[in-house]
């Protein structure tokens, strides 16, 4: 079951935007993770993937698989985020026209990722760069559990 | 209904064939494609005009069953490659998207369940 891969994204690279989603998604497959929590790790990874390509100046999506849970690390090189906060809030975006021709920059990616994630967490600094962590647990949690990790 | 019978029933060209005998288990009509990863469900036929790389990505994280394109619009040749690739079913309709989605709620398709 277990299992570590780590792939990278490019800043602007849209004719690939998905491809490491895709990878994702045929890699939980092979591993026969249920296909609910796959179809939530999909989307929060291809949320990821298009926030990197947009606005990123590149950065890494490092897939972690357990026994108990996957976690999906994102980074990227910059430029970071000033408000995180602001960020995080549904319709908010500064994404570039180009982006928005293609139908991106709604504001949704980083509520969407929230809404799939049962664990996220974000961090930044300006002009050093973004990091998020994501946790989808594979089997049921408990209480004590949550109250042990914090959650 | 299959996605071949949607085709029949929206007139379309099938530009890609995808899975033709999928069952088509609901229907939306989105451009923005973030709102479509929120929303998008298994077996949907996904009414759009955006044709880029990113619908045949979205389409495919979703399992959908296919992708119809209203107004005779029709895709590159790079991006179908990619569709078939993915095994997208890609339909192209001379109808709009109003149409198409009348004529998909008559026969009884709704949208996803949320």
């Amino acid at each position: 079951m277990n299992a570590h891969e780590i792939y990278s994204v490019e800043q602007q690279d849209y004719d690939r935007a998905g491809s490491a989603s895709a990878a994702i998604k045929l890699l939980l497959r092979q591993k026969g993770i249920d296909k609910g929590i796959i179809r939530r790790v999909a989307i929060a990874a291809y949320e990821a993937e298009i926030n990197l390509i947009i606005h990123s100046e590149g950065g890494k999506m490092e897939l972690t698989i357990d026994d108990d849970m996957i976690t999906l690390e994102v980074y990227d090189r910059g430029p970071g985020i000033s408000d995180v906060m602001l960020a995080q809030m549904e319709g908010f975006s500064t994404a570039c026209d180009v982006a928005r021709n293609m139908g991106f920059g709604a504001g949704m990616g980083l509520p969407n990722i929230r809404r799939n994630a049962d664990d996220f967490v974000m961090a930044s600094r300006p002009s050093i760069g973004t990091l998020m962590v994501m946790n989808f647990y594979l089997k049921p949690q408990d209480d004590a559990d949550k109250r042990r990790m914090g959650i | 209904m299959t996605v071949s019978q949607l085709a029949s029933l929206i007139n379309a060209k099938t530009l890609t064939a995808g899975d033709p005998d999928a069952t088509v288990e609901n229907g939306y009509v989105c451009d923005l494609l973030s709102w479509v990863m929120a929303r998008g469900a298994q077996g949907m036929a996904w009414i759009t005009v955006q044709t880029h790389l990113n619908v045949i990505a979205v389409a495919s994280l979703h399992d959908m069953a296919c992708v119809i394109l209203p107004d005779n619009i029709m895709m590159d040749e790079t991006v179908l490659n990619k569709a078939r690739e993915e095994d997208i079913a890609v339909l192209s309709s001379p109808m709009n998207a109003f149409s198409i989605c009348g004529l998909m709620y008559e026969k009884g398709l709704l949208g996803p369940e949320t």
